[in-house]
């Protein structure tokens, strides 16, 4: 076990370094000059090579990775904005809580959503409820998250008025305006739904077509043939085998999500990473655009060893293997 | 009053190709603490049947008639709730495949640790004591340490033990057995006999041995019901069966044992494909395949009929009985010759 981890560990660390390099060279790939940018518009030659020798845009490449790299290990450092001198921790900093609260409590509604689903479409198979159940998939699945938000918006925040429609409330340290926890959950309601709503019909189906096969394998009979009842051979037998593939999943969409949080944050006005990253992508702003690069990785491969050892949790065949 | 006693079972499922006729009039009768033996070919309807009686066919599109009386009680009839209390406690089943018969993600303790809770009002501890009690029967070697196992730690015939141990965990009077032994290598096959004839002696259940192995019957069976395309084509004791077959789908069953003394170049094989169930022959079902049809095979449906000077032994062929005699005896002593 402690091998395994140490081996996981490792593994990242290569997998840390591939991420950022190809970040950095997709970033210098791309024909545009921050530099021009930072300068201003009526800039002359002078002033913007003075902005790039301040940025370190005339060192060459790998010596800019390098000196990234430095400020990350031996600093703990991802530097500051081009475009504002912002500390780029900080910016994560005050961004992750917002993007997590929308990806972790996305994940819950769209297991919540998909779990009922997904059973009980198994269980009954042509039914009403399975049919409509699958209605609701085409269309989560078919459906783009921002026509999805900006219907969810129209409707419940501006129709109906149930909802508030834009803005983030923390949920410590409540401000004037708003804060605390009902507040939060208040202000995230439409973002959850807009966000689970494509994972949701995934999972549903997903989840109903591992259901249905688990049902018809042997130690399902066997169970039935012990004489337990339906309730107790669907939460012991069934559903424990039938999730193993959906834990593995969760793990990799979770990490996945965090890029479909762009959408659902820009469309509701979420101060998140995904927010963070389609601005800094405009002003080319490679400090922050990395910085949450190297977040988002740390978290999607701190997510995949989790999903691991839950697994090995879950399954006694790999824990021993 | 026999222990279970089936009249007239017939299963069917509805299909989108049609009407598959699975079971299609089976009758026969368990004594208690006796063996019977049912034989036939994959697809026969030999393990339908034995579903049928448990109530685990799948509920949707199956259409079940006739009785299946345990101690009086008709299973095919009686409430859910009344059933599960019968299952796993009187009725016990063990599967053909042991491998995917044990669920992979608990250990082999909490399976029978669950076998016993079900049905028994007793403490955590107490139940662990008799499934350990158990283990130890189906010879588990150091079954205290590898009560915490988890299957895939076990061997095929390891499994298979457990399988057993957890049908008899609470002492049932009837043991169905589908085809237990046709997943494992034959040294392990005759093990897990053995332990059966030792356990039925122990514990006096009676088995319902499902098996398309003759060798099978032999060695476990006090009775035998010979089963072909959904019906029951002959059926008697042990002896009688093996002293004098009557119907020629007995012979070809004993003529496709494969011998181990006899030095044949080829096995013995019935010609032709089990009918389908959809569509089954018209008169005899056995009638494309059979090597004595006659013109009355081809129209009308043979019925049970008893053989004379034997009680209990019946077959369903048009043949005269002097013929039947007269070829079963010339098969069995080619068996002999063969053997000698």
């Amino acid at each position: 076990m402690i091998a395994y981890l140490i081996r996981r560990i490792l593994w990242a660390g290569v997998l840390f370094l591939a991420v950022t390099v190809v970040t950095y060279v997709i970033f210098f790939i791309v024909p545009a000059d921050p530099a021009r940018l930072v300068a201003g518009k009526g800039a002359g030659p002078d002033e913007i090579a003075r902005a790039r020798h301040f940025l370190g845009l005339d060192q060459p490449v790998y010596v800019q990775y390098g000196r990234f790299l430095w400020r990350l290990v031996g600093h703990q450092s991802l530097g500051h904005s081009f475009t504002n001198r912002l500390d780029v921790n900080g910016v994560v900093a005050s961004a992750a809580p917002v993007t997590a609260s929308l990806v972790v409590g996305g994940a819950i509604v769209w297991m919540l959503i998909a779990l009922p689903i997904g059973i009980f479409s198994a269980l009954r198979p042509r039914s009403l409820l399975d049919r409509a159940g699958m209605v609701f998939v085409l269309i989560g699945i078919s459906a783009h998250p921002v026509w999805i938000g900006l219907i969810f918006s129209w409707l419940f925040g501006f129709k109906l008025g149930w909802t508030p429609i834009a803005n983030y409330c923390d949920f410590f340290n409540p401000s004037t305006e708003c804060g605390g926890p009902v507040q939060w959950a208040y202000h995230l309601i439409l973002p959850w739904l807009t966000f689970a709503i494509l994972f949701a019909a995934l999972y549903a189906r997903m989840i109903r077509a591992n259901v249905t096969e688990t049902l018809n394998e042997d130690y399902v009979r066997t169970a039935r043939a012990k004489g337990a009842p339906e309730w107790r051979v669907l939460t012991s037998h069934v559903l424990r085998n039938a999730m193993l593939p959906v834990v593995t999943m969760l793990g990799m969409d979770i990490g996945l999500a965090l890029g479909g949080a762009i959408f659902t944050e820009s469309i509701y006005g979420l101060p998140g990473l995904g927010r963070w990253a389609a601005q800094s992508l405009d002003t080319f702003d490679l400090p922050i655009l990395q910085g949450i690069v190297v977040f988002a990785t740390l978290c999607i491969i701190g997510f995949n060893l989790l999903v691991d050892l839950l697994y090995a949790w879950i399954d006694p065949r790999i824990r021993l293997a | 009053m026999a222990l279970l006693d089936v009249r007239d079972l017939r299963t069917h499922f509805r299909t989108d190709d049609g009407i598959v006729r699975a079971v299609d009039g089976v009758s026969f009768s368990v004594e208690k603490g006796k063996t019977l033996g049912i034989v036939g070919e994959s697809g026969c309807g030999k393990s339908v049947t034995c579903l049928t009686i448990m109530g685990l066919n799948a509920r949707r599109n199956t259409i079940t008639s006739g009785e299946a009386l345990f101690k009086g009680e008709d299973l095919l009839g009686m409430s859910r709730s009344r059933l599960r209390e019968i299952r796993g406690n009187d009725i016990a089943m063990i599967f053909q495949d042991p491998m995917t018969s044990l669920n992979p993600v608990h250990s082999i303790g909490k399976q029978l640790l669950e076998a016993v809770l079900l049905h028994q009002d007793v403490t955590k501890k107490q139940a662990r004591a008799r499934a350990l009690e158990l283990l130890k029967a189906v010879g588990i070697p150091r079954a205290e340490r590898r009560i915490d196992d988890y299957p895939h730690q076990f061997s095929g015939g390891m499994r298979q033990r457990v399988m057993i141990a957890m049908a008899l965990v609470n002492n049932p009077d009837l043991l169905i057995a589908d085809e237990p032994t046709t997943a494992l290598d034959v040294t392990t096959q005759a093990q897990i006999l053995s332990l059966m004839n030792t356990l039925q002696d122990e514990f006096g259940s009676a088995i319902i041995m499902i098996t398309h192995d003759l060798g099978v019957v032999a060695e476990t069976a006090d009775e035998v019901v010979v089963m072909y395309a959904a019906e029951i084509v002959e059926q008697g004791s042990v002896d009688q069966l093996f002293h004098r077959p009557q119907h020629p789908y007995t012979w070809g069953l004993l003529g496709s044992l494969p011998r181990l003394d006899a030095d044949v170049e080829r096995l013995v094989q019935i010609p032709g494909q089990p009918p389908s169930l959809l569509n089954p022959p018209q008169g005899c079902r056995f009638n494309p395949r059979c090597p004595y049809v006659m013109s009355i095979c081809r129209t009308e449906r043979p019925p049970l009929a008893p053989v004379s000077d034997e009680p209990g032994h019946v077959d369903a062929c048009h043949l005269d009985e002097a013929t039947k005699d007269r070829e079963g005896e010339k098969l069995l002593a080619g068996m002999l010759a063969e053997a000698s």
